[in-house]
């Protein structure tokens, strides 16, 4: 166990390392920091004197090493249109787009389980039919899309939802900005909670309802039905429970993808979240800001996928602990 | 290649062969399998035949009066009958942007999943041959590919790219750049399925006669062991097809993709999105639901290959 711990560890350290030189490559060669700085007017003499000080005629290895040890302290630099610590920036942002991405969690799991589970065990039946065909639409609808139908349908024709931004937000634990527990924060999550969900919600039951399906046919459960063992017991207890294991590596990839498909639904619904913020950050060229989102949302990915292996690893015994699959 | 195959009696015509084959027949008799393929056959027709097809031509500026603007489809009020669908914020014809569009996204669709096969077969047909450290490198760097979100990878290298280039010189690359994109971020998936394969079939003794009659490595791979996965290639392709699309379509709604000029069915889309406050629902509705269709016939279709073919597809 530990050394299929550290093993997994070493590779979460390297791929971050990886993300760390890519994104440091890009602030290398995105922008001049220098005419962020000081502006046109100063002469060229004056600027080579300032790019001797700041560092910036240094080998790309030594700029590298510098920028990773501020890095680990938590400096990414300065924001070029915030004037802030871009960290900060993005840092203050992160609750709304983990609030969006646990709203959505929430709803796929609440759905996906009851909804995958009725149409393995009952794979005739008309209301799994419907789930199905509903679901292979739901793959085919592009999350944007589904946004733009509910906006389209929920506010533009009923005007029932809000179409834009958080609400009202309360503290809680400091500087978290929350919109769970006010009605009018919990108005504006629903739409975008709904259409994230919307594009991982017809995965979940089809790969839940396969898996259930493969399950049920195996022989424990067969040898569960000859014991006599109640139907529920057989479908709850037994049956789920190893329906459950590659649902939760599945899971874990799928956080990671949410927070990318964050940026679509922050974009349509102008949440005032991480993703919306990169987008501005890119068609504003600030390079510091862009290194710093990078740098958070590898992490979480990083952060997610060892978490999964490591549960997948105590979860399932039929795992190689040493770390080879 | 395939000259070791010794044959007797004269093998019919390509074409006979498929309309004998047992692929043709389930899709006849499976009524959705065949609604969906004929569908995707018109869509891919029509894509081809946009310039001939088409009553005006999107990327004319001269063909289009700003006057036309905001029109809306024939059936309803305030419509003018030249513009079947409607026009656009701009006053391009709808119908005839949705075809050009169409052309578009199936063209980066498609290449990006040729892309995505080619590198993916030549991973995979050489991490399972070969076995051993080549096979665990390069699995794990699959792996750890895999475990980004492709949609992450290409908004985030587009992204930068559309910053360091400037948008002007952007949107002209923009084509190439989504094919890359798209095309490098999901080999991962072709790579194990054909490993998969690869694994199954390499110890099957029409390999051992191969090496036996001395064919080298390459000649083995490419001519004996690919066709046998072809299969679920297949199948996968489909699919992949399926999601390359509506990635594209993704990118270009963020603005990072095909610029309004050149339009694909996302940025069709996205330059709709601002107008359904007015209620020129139109605009967005009408190409929305073309790749929706699109997509969904694609996948219909990859349901029902991984029906018929039933291959073991690679499962973690």
């Amino acid at each position: 166990m530990i050394a299929f711990l550290i093993n997994r560890l070493f590779q979460a350290a390297i791929v971050m390392f990886v993300i760390s030189l890519l994104s440091f490559s890009i602030q290398d060669n995105l922008g001049d920091p220098l005419r962020e700085l000081v502006g046109q007017s100063v002469s060229e003499a004056d600027r080579m004197e300032l790019r001797e000080e700041l560092g910036l005629n240094d080998s790309f290895l030594t700029q590298y090493f510098r920028f990773a040890g501020k890095a680990i302290q938590g400096d990414l630099g300065t924001s070029y249109f915030f004037k802030e610590p871009a960290l900060e920036v993005i840092l203050k942002k992160l609750p709304a787009t983990l609030e969006l991405v646990f709203g959505a969690t929430v709803l796929i799991i609440v759905i996906s389980i009851p909804v995958g589970v009725y149409s393995a065990i009952n794979p005739s039946s008309l209301f799994s039919k419907i789930a199905m065909g509903i679901s292979i639409i739901g793959i085919s609808v592009p999350v944007f899309l589904t946004a733009i139908i509910f906006i389209y349908i929920f506010s533009v024709e009923l005007g029932w939802l809000p179409s834009f931004g958080r609400g009202v937000t309360e503290h809680v634990f400091g500087t978290w900005e929350t919109g769970f527990f006010n009605l009018d924060g919990l108005l504006h999550l629903l739409l975008p909670c709904i259409s994230l969900a919307s594009i991982m919600l017809p995965l979940f039951i089809r790969l839940i309802r396969a898996e259930m399906m493969e399950v049920l046919q195996s022989e424990y459960i067969k040898f569960a039905w000859a014991k006599g063992l109640s139907p529920r017991r057989i479908w709850f207890m037994h049956a789920l429970k190893n329906t459950m294991l590659p649902v939760i590596t599945v899971g874990g990839v799928q956080i990671g993808t949410m927070v990318a498909y964050t940026i679509l639904t922050e974009t349509v619904f102008q949440w005032p979240g991480m993703g919306f913020l990169f987008l501005e950050a890119v068609n504003r060229v600030d390079t510091p800001l862009i290194v710093a989102y990078l740098i958070v949302v590898g992490a979480i990915f990083v952060i997610t996928n060892t978490i999964v292996d490591l549960i997948y690893g105590l979860v399932n015994p039929t795992v190689k602990l040493v770390g080879e699959k | 290649m395939r000259d070791d195959i010794i044959t007797t009696t004269k093998i019919p015509s390509l074409w006979r062969r498929f309309k004998d084959s047992y692929l043709w027949h389930s899709l006849k008799k499976d009524k959705v399998a065949f609604a969906s393929f004929s569908v995707f056959i018109l869509f891919v027709s029509v894509a081809i035949l946009a310039p001939v097809l088409a009553p005006f031509d999107p990327y004319d500026p001269s063909s289009i009066d700003i006057m036309d603007s905001e029109l809306p489809p024939v059936w309803q009020e305030d419509s003018e009958a030249k513009f079947l669908l409607g026009t656009d914020a701009q006053g391009r014809d709808l119908l005839s942007t949705i075809l050009y569009g169409m052309r578009t996204s199936l063209l980066i669709g498609i290449c990006a999943v040729l892309l995505q096969c080619f590198l993916g077969v030549v991973v995979g047909l050489s991490a399972g041959y070969f076995g051993g450290r080549i096979d665990s490198f390069l699995m794990r760097i699959a792996d750890i590919q895999l475990s980004f979100s492709t949609l992450m990878v290409a908004i985030v290298v587009l992204a930068v790219f559309q910053a360091s280039f400037g948008a002007e010189l952007y949107s002209k690359l923009a084509l190439f750049m989504l094919i890359l994109v798209i095309g490098f971020a999901e080999w991962p998936q072709y790579a194990r399925t054909v490993r998969a394969s690869v694994l199954a079939e390499k110890h099957k003794e029409y390999v051992d006669a191969a090496r036996i009659m001395g064919f080298n490595n390459s000649r083995i791979m490419l001519g004996h062991i690919l066709p046998n996965t072809l299969s679920p290639l297949l199948v996968i392709s489909t699919v992949q097809i399926a999601n390359a699309i509506i990635s594209e379509a993704s990118l270009s709604f963020l603005g990072l993709g095909m610029p309004v000029s050149q339009p694909s069915l996302g940025s069709l889309i996205s330059s709709g999105f601002e107008y359904i406050f007015s209620g020129s629902w139109w605009i967005t509705a009408i190409p929305g639901l073309v790749l929706v269709v699109l997509v969904m016939v694609m996948n219909l279709l990859g349901d029902w290959l991984r029906d018929v073919l039933n291959p073991k597809l690679y499962k973690d």
